[in-house]
């Protein structure tokens, strides 16, 4: 039973970490908008050809 | 005479009568209610950015006329002088900026602002946050002016407004990571705790644990539990604290002593051996912050007007120097005593005297009154108004802080900062129940003393924990977490959580009529021919009108048909002429242009005369809201009295009820009638909710049990509200309604059961029957449960909102076809 007294620190250890990865997480404000990112998944992942690269189309109306 | 029902596809806005204008979005014509609409959707649609229109979920803001963007508003940005107090200059000859954005409603619009000025050369950072309304910018100089970042931001709709960098991290965000910090802790901490209590507890149960180990793992606890005590538990501490020192008990001093003492004892008791509490403390820790953090997120959705100051004014003003010149300055550089020249069209930059010039001032910002009043040199001019109708030149006699709207906008944050009735209402009880807990674990803990010392402490712990308000204090914010989000989605923002339980218990409506039953402009109602034809008559009023910026010309905006006038001339509070294909034309007020007096005095007549005569009369009206009718019957059957408070005159507002079928009205009602009247009701027992649009109807908002704004209102009339109608539609008040009123089920089912679980579990704990372990996790169990149930209110799928026309705005499936 005596690997609890290495295993136990080591799992502090490990929670020390995820605790300061959290907080490094949160200061660099990756928690301030929980909302958008859903939703911008979605948005970004359409990579539709930009008309404005194609500026020479002939028909295009120009307003 | 109401608009057709079909709305704006970019802004919402009804449709004016007339030629649709239209733009083409994923490859179908979409009706267009404005130019500006028309411009930025073509823009976004040009862009490849149709997508906004697939995920948004909430209409855009309706533009400015591509006109008044390009009005170089933001020039006096590019000088070094004016930026330094808004623009941080990073070591890589970059700069960053953080603006404070209006119309910033859904992630779309977020995500369209990054992507049209991620595109601008010289933008090298972009980051919108839809959840406190700001944006962070940042550019190279060399290569993008600040100025048209700003315009090509303002020119989609979304005006943008430089914040000092003082402003830049609101209290509210450094608020929210604090509070997300201690839940982690806490969370992470009563995990480790717990594993370890498992172990402890089981070798206790089988009695052959190592003394030595059992020492290890308790000493352990004590090294977790201790920053979760410290850390994720300071909140409460010191709320404790505070509360004692005011002698005014509420929750958080039960909290205090049941953490405060478990935590004391069990490290008494690692030194002098004993029972360890260090599971029960970090589990109340972690729930308690849980419960704390939701609340705290309701909060925040409310404060979202801040900044509602910076909205109301321009950015730069026109000074006139010594010399007569004039030269854009930034707000901020305006003093006491400098001329400043404010053009046609726009906003007044701050409270002054008018030292030249006559025209007519749209103060609806400020009094919610469309209608603009006329002013003539030497009369004071406020901050905030639009000039209409001639340039004037105005002596500036206060700035900044002393402005009057500066005041306003004190005065309304001192008011949301005060404490909810109901909230008050909700502590008293509290303190009650703190004294009764208090006593019951004061008398239990005499008895056990008397009778068995050794076991009288884990058993008042057991009392404290039990009895813990968790449930109790959980149960009304999560509720109204739930509800709350889910009505956001609906397009009615709560901005204070107790109002929806008032909202459920009300059953009166007071309604403003300009703004919120009807549109709030003029629409062309009837044309009377006198010679001619109607159409024609028509096109050419609207010829005329097409420079101005009086609510009168926008009614005509819809009938334009490319003819110009010239030689036109503005004669304020009298009507307008110019030369349209060569005919002298007057249009303006009957007696004024020579035609007979109006006859009829419902809604405002204008008269179009030439030089042989009078033309035509049109009769100007102010629309009603297509959607109200059918809201206000709903409201009825949801046991409603609608009664309609209006300034106006009697004729309007009498056909407004009868065409909605409301029976009571009041005409001609001075913001103290509507108070008085307000009071009336509830000196009478009815609950009253005041549903306006203008800053007159403030104090009346004030003094209601709810207030409603309409989104399109006054920014102030919004920031003083308890909910914001966000779509400006009357129909989602109806689904405010029945969801308020699902809401309170819901409280009244988690109240029951907290208190039902408490006076079970109490006798329990003061018999000895209850460890602390148990009841710590019996008073999870019954968290969770009344967490799960408030869950249901934000599940639920929607009821169809009557009126609820065309909700382009609805985030469509993922799969939505092309």
């Amino acid at each position: 039973m005596n690997i609890i007294l290495i295993l136990v620190p080591l799992s502090l250890v490990l929670v020390a970490l995820a605790v300061w990865a959290f907080f490094w997480a949160v200061g660099s404000g990756q928690f301030d908008d929980l909302d958008s990112p859903a939703y911008r998944i979605l948005l970004d992942d359409d990579d539709k050809p930009r008309r404005d690269e194609t500026e020479d189309e002939p028909d295009r109306d120009e307003t | 005479m109401t608009a057709t029902g079909e709305a704006c596809y970019h802004c919402g806005e009804p449709l004016p009568p007339g030629p649709v204008r239209t733009a083409r979005i994923d490859g179908v014509e979409r009706p267009m209610c404005c130019p500006g609409c028309e411009a930025v959707a073509s823009l976004i649609a040009d862009s490849g950015l149709d997508d906004f229109y697939r995920f948004r979920t909430a209409p855009a803001p309706t533009p400015a006329s591509p006109a008044r963007v390009a009005a170089d508003e933001w020039q006096a940005y590019d000088r070094d002088a004016v930026q330094r107090p808004y623009v941080r200059r990073l070591p890589d000859d970059q700069r960053e900026a953080v603006l404070l954005v209006e119309g910033l409603t859904c992630a779309a619009c977020a995500w369209l602002i990054e992507r049209v000025l991620g595109a601008e050369p010289g933008v090298t950072d972009i980051q919108v946050n839809p959840a406190t309304g700001r944006a962070l910018l940042r550019w190279d100089p060399a290569r993008a002016a600040l100025s048209g970042l700003l315009r090509r931001m303002a020119g989609l709709g979304y005006r943008p407004h430089l914040l000092a960098a003082s402003e830049s991290l609101p209290a509210i965000t450094r608020e929210r990571r604090a509070a997300l910090k201690r839940l982690i802790v806490a969370g992470l901490g009563m995990m480790q705790v717990m594993m370890y209590a498992v172990a402890l507890y089981a070798g206790a149960i089988h009695e052959d644990m190592d003394p030595g180990i059992a020492g290890f793992l308790r000493g352990i606890s004590l090294l977790v539990a201790t920053p979760v005590f410290f850390y994720a538990g300071m909140p409460f501490l010191r709320g404790a604290w505070r509360d004692l020192r005011a002698r005014r008990p509420g929750m958080d001093v039960p909290v205090s002593l049941a953490i405060g003492g478990a935590y004391t004892a069990s490290v008494w008791h690692i030194f002098a051996g004993g029972e360890i509490y260090f599971d029960s403390v970090t589990m109340f820790v972690f729930f308690l912050s849980v419960a704390r953090f939701l609340e705290m997120a309701a909060r925040h959705r409310a404060s979202r007007a801040t900044g509602a100051l910076a909205r109301m004014l321009p950015a730069t003003a026109l000074r006139v120097t010594a010399a007569g010149d004039t030269e854009r300055v930034a707000l901020a550089e305006l003093a006491v005593g400098d001329r400043v020249r404010v053009p046609v069209g726009d906003p007044v930059p701050s409270d002054g005297r008018i030292v030249a010039g006559d025209s007519r001032l749209d103060e609806s910002l400020l009094t919610g009154e469309f209608m603009p009043v006329a002013k003539r040199v030497g009369r004071p001019v406020v901050g905030g108004s639009v000039n209409l109708t001639a340039p004037i030149d105005i002596e500036i006699t206060r700035v900044g802080q002393d402005t009057l709207v500066a005041g306003i906008v004190r005065l309304l944050d001192r008011a949301q900062s005060q404490r909810p009735r109901l909230a008050v209402v909700a502590d008293r009880v509290a303190r009650w129940f703190v004294a009764g807990v208090l006593l019951a674990a004061a008398a239990t803990g005499l008895y056990w003393w008397q009778t068995d010392p050794a076991h009288a402490f884990p058993i008042v712990l057991a009392v404290l924990v039990v009895t813990c308000p968790c449930a109790l204090s959980l149960a009304t914010p999560t509720a109204l977490v739930a509800a709350t989000a889910r009505l956001a989605r609906q397009g009615l923002l709560v901005a204070r959580a107790g109002a929806l339980e008032t909202l459920a218990k009300s059953d009166h409506l007071l309604l403003d009529k300009t703004g919120t039953l009807t549109l709030g402009r003029l629409s062309l109602n009837e044309t009377v021919v006198h010679a001619g034809d109607a159409a024609e008559a028509r096109h050419l009023a609207a010829a005329l009108q097409a420079h101005s910026e009086h609510p009168i010309a926008q009614a005509f905006r819809a009938h334009r048909d490319g003819r110009e006038a010239r030689a036109v001339r503005v004669h304020p509070g009298r009507g307008i002429e110019g030369v349209v294909d060569g005919r002298r034309l007057r249009l303006g007020r009957p007696d004024w242009v020579g035609a007979a007096e109006a006859t009829d005095n419902e809604g405002t007549e204008v008269t179009l005369a030439g030089d042989d005569g009078p033309i035509a009369t049109f009769r100007l009206a102010d629309a009603i809201r297509p959607e109200a009718r059918a809201a206000v019957r709903e409201l009825q059957r949801l046991g409603f009295t609608p009664e309609i408070a209006s300034g106006d005159g009697p004729g309007p507002v009498a056909a407004l009820a009868r065409e909605l079928g409301i029976e009571t009205w009041h005409a001609r009602m001075t913001p103290e009638d509507k108070l008085a009247r307000m009071h009336d009701l509830q000196t009478a027992g009815r609950r009253v909710v005041m549903v306006g649009d203008g800053v007159n109807d403030a104090p009346v908002i004030a003094g209601a049990d709810v207030s409603v704004a309409m989104g399109s209102g006054s920014v102030l009339a919004q920031s003083s509200a308890d909910m914001v109608l966000t779509a400006g539609r009357l129909g989602d008040l109806v689904a405010g309604v029945t969801i308020a009123r699902r809401t309170l089920r819901v409280i009244r089912q988690n109240l029951a059961w907290a208190a039902s679980y408490n006076t079970v579990a109490l006798p329990l704990a003061a018999a000895g029957l209850v460890a602390p372990w148990m009841a710590a996790l019996g008073m999870s169990a019954s968290s969770l449960l009344v967490v799960a149930n408030a869950a249901r209110l934000g599940r639920e799928r929607a009821a169809p909102v009557p009126g609820d026309a065309d909700t382009a705005c609805d985030i469509p499936a993922l799969g939505a076809s092309r």
